[in-house]
């Protein structure tokens, strides 16, 4: 029987857990699973979907007490993973509790060598501005052949596919209100037509 | 996809071929895995031997570049030996059909070439129609101009021995392949065929695919279970940031972008598409419903009939205009833009010829880059040879939120929508995405609600109450995405409900049905497995309505029987007058009664073998890559798809059959990395296991260059170099190309400067700015490259 933690839990209770002798002479098995739980112990599970490749694995995340994430593992009830994970998204957990984050708002003034802290408020008052003066200069009512096309052509956008679907809706809502959506909305390189679409 | 992933287990032959799934797509190796346990034949076609071979049943080469010579002889090959799906191919594709008189082909041209525009007149490739529209067709396919007959003519000129000198495979391998594949051609049997980027990424991706696309159609193998044309996507949630149009040329769910000759809705109305064929279901027809309510859900109350619904408030393209990736870069690099969201992106690294494309980011007056660690793009100032003083772009960078500490849904590539929950705070003062733009809309619209600026009505008029409590509620938006009885307030349970007079609304109408009155469907976690085809209905949501697997209904005969009694996928219940098993595509009676033609999504009602709707041709044809190492393409007189758009001076240079570039290069990606490494170069247990950037090459290359496993090597294009560790290996191998010997290397593109700081460079400094003339995807896949020894530095 091929002892996961999962499984251990459920027939550790009992003595007839079916034994591999390890060349020690006793099965070191449900001592190593057993190991693994005290990491664990107590920790708060919550479900998610690994964000790497398209596949949709299942991930289990663990937090500790203080909402700390400690572990994250495969999704043995998911039915395209079976508990099964990557080397990517076995590390997972290490987005984070990863130092290098970014954690503050940076801002980079022009024709300056290095970023300068800021806030939220700051910075985004500040993109809007930005977004104002790029829009009105560049807004086009009507194109060279006078018809109608109301759309702004000094800014564009890239990304992504690294967000949410609720995300990606608000997004492509937020650009075409700004008269970006249907001139410069681009997602990445590599996915323009692997697409499934009808 | 049109299946799903735990669906490979139902295959009888599995192809990969343009992926390398057991290295990018490990888990789903599993499901291969299961087939194979079954019985299964898993072959693997690829220019280098990979993990994937490892466990493949046949493993052949082929140099890269050179997919519709390989496919296109397998076409030949099903025809001349009758082993076509006769049932399949009669009923449900237009091969049947009558072409106009006037389509021809010659020495690589189709008819209606202007060389001056590099463009098709696509009129004569039209299929004919009766005096009363309905398309003529020839059931017995004997007539010349039928699509069948034109299919064999056009290749037979694709033979093993003409095929094996564009491919290198030697002519024993190819006849294994096509053998074996070409078994799935009875009912009873089912080919699927697994692909990624290695098909895409090239000047005829598209064609690559359609290629593929009608050998599963001349056998037979889409709509059914272990069946179907599977791409496995790249990214985690791509299929979804596709189905809610983060792209220029459409908007949500796959409606054509508003165009300036499209004044009114009226006039986008026109070009809904039509049959009058009676049997068609033609599916588009309601798309006037979908954006209607897709306007409500844009402009909410502002949405009326007399305004049209807002539409003169989305942004329109000119006529013809191509938005995509290589043009947008090009034109900022020519200074168009001042303003740039880099969001959850890093182009720097990930975009086709990236040194071209870090100098037009110098051109912007600001750049907005929203990410979870720093990247190459938000510090592109700071780069390799650039000098800070002289770059004036300001730039913001927004710490936003894992995956791990939002909630939401995202779509796996079997259009799986998946929900995730809130799991940790994100760190410091980072934030999720959807709060990000949220926050900034508002700040927008406040500048605009109190002082001039231009048009600005659909940012006054943009429907934005996605809140609870003052703070971004992602739930708010997957009901928005869902849709609205606007007469009741209520959810509606599914796009059947949606309608064009404004009383509905739903951001995205392939999503209507994921969010009802009935709960999250993305939630679910239910397991069971009624068909015992691992469909699992109640496992998450799928569009659309929960079809697991798309085109079913050409899974059955006429009458609604399964042709393969062992897979059933839906039958009819004579007695119910149901469906029973998988969501079926439309709840009509069988064909054979009163029911519709099976691939409702095509005007036409079935799929197509001859596609008039393609900028390179209606048939795939072989055309040399930009940069390659043979001066004539072997299969006519054009060198290169004749219709590619060519970007010329600058950093836009390539060079082909140039000794000083003599090898065809490839690029490619590891387990331990995703993408440009945004989100695992940071990660130290991936970093140790796969520190840096490497070229692999044949012990014959090395021979050659005197290069020895583990020296440092410069990999050169005529755009750039990087430089990387030799890995010097019997996986790949040379081949024999036309009499000569062409060597093959290769390197992953998933490094940069920034981290770690001795892991090399993006190996897309090398890769040129060509694309697909269908979508713009850029040639990474294949072009032509120098490779030699670092000299050692003379001691001092």
């Amino acid at each position: 029987m091929k002892i996961t933690r999962r499984t251990f839990l459920k027939v550790s209770g009992a003595t007839a857990v079916g034994t591999v002798l390890s060349g020690l002479g006793f099965d070191l098995s449900p001592a190593e699973v057993y190991a693994q739980t005290l990491r664990i112990k107590g920790a708060k599970e919550t479900t998610s979907i690994c964000c790497y490749c398209s596949v949709g694995c299942g991930i289990i995340v663990h937090t500790d007490a203080k909402g700390k994430v400690i572990n994250a593992e495969g999704d043995p009830d998911h039915p395209i993973s079976e508990g099964a994970l990557c080397a990517k998204g076995g590390s997972s957990y290490q987005i984070a509790i990863n130092p290098n984050r970014l954690q503050k708002v940076r801002y980079r003034a022009p024709n300056s060598g290095g970023w300068k802290e800021v806030s939220w408020e700051w910075a985004l008052n500040k993109i809007a501005a930005n977004i104002k003066k790029s829009r009105d200069a560049s807004f086009t009512e009507k194109n060279a052949a006078g018809q109608v096309v109301n759309r702004t052509n000094g800014i564009a956008s890239v990304g992504s596919a690294a967000m949410d679907n609720e995300e990606c809706w608000l997004f492509q809502k937020f650009l075409r209100s700004l008269g970006i959506g249907s001139g410069r909305v681009v997602r990445t390189r590599c996915n323009d037509q692997s697409l499934y679409r009808f | 996809m049109t299946n799903h992933y735990i669906d490979f287990r139902n295959s009888d032959v599995i192809l990969n071929m343009g992926s390398n799934a057991a290295e990018n797509h490990p888990v789903s190796f599993k499901w291969i895995q299961a087939a194979k346990d079954r019985g299964a034949l898993f072959i693997h076609v690829d220019p280098r031997f990979t993990r994937t071979s490892t466990k493949a049943d046949i493993f052949v080469r082929l140099r890269s570049g050179t997919d519709i010579a390989f496919l296109g002889g397998m076409i030949k090959y099903i025809l001349d030996n009758n082993l076509y799906d006769e049932f399949y191919v009669k009923n449900y594709t237009n091969a049947s059909f009558i072409v106009n008189p006037n389509y021809g082909f010659d020495d690589g041209l189709f008819s209606g070439y202007d060389p001056n525009k590099r463009a098709y007149d696509q009129k004569t490739w039209a299929l004919e129609k009766d005096e009363n529209g309905i398309p003529k067709r020839d059931n017995s396919l004997q007539d010349p101009r039928c699509v069948f007959q034109l299919l064999k003519k056009h290749y037979s000129r694709y033979t093993p021995e003409k095929v094996t000198e564009i491919t290198g495979t030697p002519g024993d391998d190819l006849l294994k392949v096509y053998k074996a594949y070409s078994s799935t051609g009875t009912p009873d049997k089912a080919g699927t065929i697994l692909y990624a980027m290695g098909w895409t990424q090239h000047t005829v991706g598209v064609q690559n695919i359609r290629t593929m696309a009608m050998i599963q159609l001349l056998l037979g193998n889409m709509g059914v279970a272990g069946g179907g044309v599977n791409a496995l996507r790249g990214e985690s949630n791509v299929q979804g940031s596709t189905d809610h149009a983060l792209l220029y040329h459409i908007i949500p769910a796959y409606l054509p972008t508003p165009r300036a000759q499209w004044a009114t809705i009226e006039d986008y109305n026109k070009t809904t598409p039509a049959s009058k064929d009676p049997r068609s279901a033609n599916w588009w027809k309601n798309r006037p419903k979908y954006l209607v309510s897709l306007l409500k859900s844009m402009y909410g109350d502002k949405a009326t009939k007399d305004n049209d619904f807002g539409y003169s408030w989305m942004p329109k393209l000119d006529p013809t205009q191509d938005a995509s990736w290589l043009n947008l870069f090009d034109e900022m690099y020519k200074g168009t833009f001042t303003g740039f969201f880099v969001w959850g992106m890093n182009p720097a690294c990930s975009s086709a010829n990236a040194g071209k494309v870090r100098q037009a980011m110098t051109k912007l007056d600001w750049m907005v880059n929203v990410n979870v660690f720093d990247n190459e793009s938000g510090s592109f100032w700071k780069g390799p040879g650039m000098n800070p003083k002289k770059i004036k772009t300001e730039v913001f960078q927004l710490p936003c939120a894992a995956f791990l500490e939002k909630e939401g849904s995202i779509t796996n590539s079997g259009r799986w929508s998946q929900w995730r929950y809130k799991a940790a705070n994100p760190p410091g003062v980072a934030k999720p995405d959807g709060d990000i733009m949220y926050e900034l809309f508002k700040k927008v619209r406040a500048l605009y609600a109190k002082g001039k600026g231009a048009f600005p009505e659909p940012i006054l008029n943009l429907k934005w109450d996605y809140e609870t409590k003052g703070h971004f509620d992602v739930h708010k938006v997957a009901k928005e995405i869902n849709g609205y009885d606007l007469t009741t307030g209520k959810l509606v349970p599914s796009f059947g409900a949606l309608k064009d007079d404004g009383t509905t609304s739903s951001g995205n109408w392939l999503f209507s049905g994921s969010y009802t009155e009935a709960g999250n469907m993305a939630a679910r976690r239910k397991k069971d497995d009624p068909t015992g085809l691992g469909l699992y209905p109640g496992w998450s949501w799928c569009w659309p309505v929960n079809r697991r697997i798309i085109y079913n209904r050409a899974s059955v005969d006429l009458d609604g029987n399964p042709r393969n009694p062992n897979r059933v996928v839906i039958k009819w219940d004579a007695a119910t007058k149901k469906w029973v098993g998988d969501v079926p595509d439309g709840g009509w009676p069988p064909m054979g009664t009163e029911g519709f033609y099976p691939f409702i999504m095509k005007p036409d009602g079935v799929a197509h073998i001859f596609g008039p709707g393609l900028k390179d041709g209606p048939f795939p044809e072989h055309y040399e890559p930009l940069e390659c190492p043979i001066e004539k393409n072997l299969m006519s007189s054009q060198r290169i798809n004749p219709v590619v758009k060519i970007f010329e001076g600058g950093p836009d240079t390539f060079l082909t059959c140039d000794p000083k570039y003599p090898f065809v290069c490839t690029t490619y990606r590891v387990t331990e990395h995703w993408q440009t490494g945004v989100l695992t170069r940071w990660l130290p247990w991936l970093i140790e296991a796969e520190p840096q950037l490497f070229c692999e090459m044949s012990q014959e290359l090395a021979k050659l260059r005197e290069i020895k496993n583990g020296d440092r090597v410069v990999v050169e294009t005529a755009r750039g170099k990087v430089v990387a560790v030799a890995i010097v290996t019997s996986r790949m191998k040379p081949f024999n190309i036309a009499g000569q010997t062409v060597h093959q290397i290769g390197l992953p593109w998933h490094y940069g400067w920034i981290w770690p700081k001795d892991g090399g460079e993006s190996a897309n400094l090398l890769t040129p700015t060509v694309g697909d003339p269908n979508t713009m995807i850029p040639e990474s896949k294949a072009f032509m490259a120098n490779v030699r020894k670092v000299a050692k530095k003379a001691k001092s």
